[in-house]
């Protein structure tokens, strides 16, 4: 029931190049701090793993703060809260911060939670074959660990895609952000929304589509090749 | 030449190995028997650097196993082990499985690696399998691809650690025809074992092992025939009948 309120779409077909600019610029973000998060888990969860308190307690408060806290308050810790001890970020950089922190906490216990599923006999007969550990790693362990973690990982990266949206709070022209200011020049609120919203969906479904032909190029032999 | 001299091993407490001593001679094929739970897996796991000792030392080829220093990814290129689980990698073939070392510790050529690979499954007798993952295998077969897989490397040592207990009765022959082959070759082999006709028919000598050392040690006619110790002729009678 829309009373006496009638659609006017023209403003965002006007505004078309604005809003896929917007939709590019959370694409980035979320594919650069999938992949710096992703590389730095990987450390975060060797470190927490490795039983030497030097390495595991700053690791592990790294997963504590960016998995317990919201990621609002991770933007805003860099965009207003840095400022009074250093000098103050940009609100890109402040979003592409937090939400690399944010992905590095989560994906790191996506990691710990792979490498459990792997038995540490294979470590063994790796480094029995004379392989050094980081190759042990490399040749052995992580071909297992991709097939654990990667639809886990699919699901963390589109989280960090929805969650670009939260740079709209620090004045970041991503999606919402472009949004938000589009709707306020043209009081058509509503018909942005509804246009944004199913950007993000399409967005979200096209990820989910390569996620899923990935896993078949990716994983060949996720089934051939399992454990007996 | 293997030496263990006085070697100890602790987990926590818990002591696995109270001063271990014995020497395997270049081209002899040493079992040791014992009881379950006894540190006999133990000690194998020591002799190429995957668990510390915490007294005495291990000396192969002149080199001390737990020396600072020693570059162990270099010492286990001539100690290939085997172990009761396998540990196949499923995620690759037999061919790829027995190419790793060769191609990843050797950094030999691809096409070199996977030669080497080739020559040692069908001297195991999976030359027919070479395109086959872990789990596409029996445990007969794992285990033979977890033998040429440690082959592949040329090692001058072979260490066995209760291979053939994880298997089905039917699969234990192929395996232990495999290791007798080897031991035929002249492979200076320590197998960690409970087959008993193996311990007595292939190998050379017999280290009978009990609450975390060696009760005797000798040749392996004798040993069967006339051990020494009540404790060995105890555990004999019982596992043979």
């Amino acid at each position: 029931m829309f009373g006496s309120y009638t659609f006017d779409w023209t403003p965002v077909w006007n505004a078309a190049p604005e809003l896929l600019y917007g939709a590019y610029v959370s694409l980035q973000i979320a594919v650069l701090t999938f992949l710096l998060g992703s590389a730095i888990a990987f450390f975060l969860a060797l470190a927490k793993n490795s039983g030497r308190a030097i390495l595991s307690v700053p690791a592990n408060a790294w997963i504590e703060v960016s998995r317990n806290t919201p990621c609002l308050f991770q933007i805003y810790m860099l965009y207003f809260g840095l400022g009074a001890i250093a000098p103050s970020l940009d609100s890109y950089s402040s979003v592409f911060l937090a939400i690399t922190f944010n992905n590095a906490g989560y994906m790191a216990e996506i990691i710990r939670g792979g490498l459990k599923a792997i038995p540490p006999t294979q470590t063994r007969a790796a480094r029995g074959l004379g392989l050094t550990a980081p190759r042990a790693y490399l040749f052995v362990i992580v071909p297992q660990l991709i097939p654990v973690i990667y639809f886990p990982s699919v699901n963390q990266f589109i989280w960090s895609l929805l969650n670009t949206s939260l740079g709209m709070i620090v004045g970041l022209n991503e999606l919402t952000g472009v949004t938000y200011s589009l709707q306020s020049i043209t009081f058509r609120t509503f018909e942005f929304f509804i246009v944004t919203a199913a950007l993000y969906y399409v967005m979200v479904k096209i990820v989910t589509a390569l996620g899923a032909w990935g896993s078949r190029v990716l994983l060949p032999n996720a089934t051939k090749g399992e454990r007996r | 030449m293997i030496v263990l001299n006085n070697v100890e091993k602790r987990y926590g407490s818990l002591e696995v190995l109270k001063g271990v001593s014995f020497t395997v001679e270049t081209g002899e094929v040493l079992s040791i028997i014992g009881p379950s739970g006894s540190g006999k897996s133990t000690i194998l796991q020591c002799m190429n650097g995957l668990e510390p000792i915490q007294g005495g030392e291990i000396i192969v080829d002149g080199v001390s196993v737990h020396a600072k220093g020693t570059n162990l990814n270099t010492l286990r290129q001539k100690i290939g082990i085997v172990f009761q689980q396998f540990n196949t990698f499923p995620h690759l073939t037999a061919i790829q499985n027995a190419a790793l070392g060769p191609r990843r510790v050797l950094g030999a050529p691809k096409k070199e690696a996977v030669e080497r690979a080739r020559v040692q499954l069908e001297k195991v007798g999976l030359g027919d399998k070479l395109d086959h993952y872990p789990s596409q295998l029996s445990g007969g077969q794992q285990q033979r691809l977890a033998i040429a897989r440690a082959l592949a490397m040329e090692p001058s040592y072979m260490l066995f650690d209760e291979v053939t207990s994880a298997l089905d009765p039917g699969l234990v022959r192929e395996v232990l025809e495999t290791m007798k082959l080897l031991a035929e070759d002249g492979m200076t082999i320590v197998a960690v074992t409970h087959e008993m006709a193996f311990a007595r028919d292939v190998s050379t000598r017999v280290a009978y092992f009990d609450a975390g050392n060696i009760v005797e040690i000798g040749p392996a006619r004798e040993i069967f025939a006339n051990p020494a110790h009540a404790s060995t002729s105890a555990f004999l009678s019982h596992i043979q009948h």
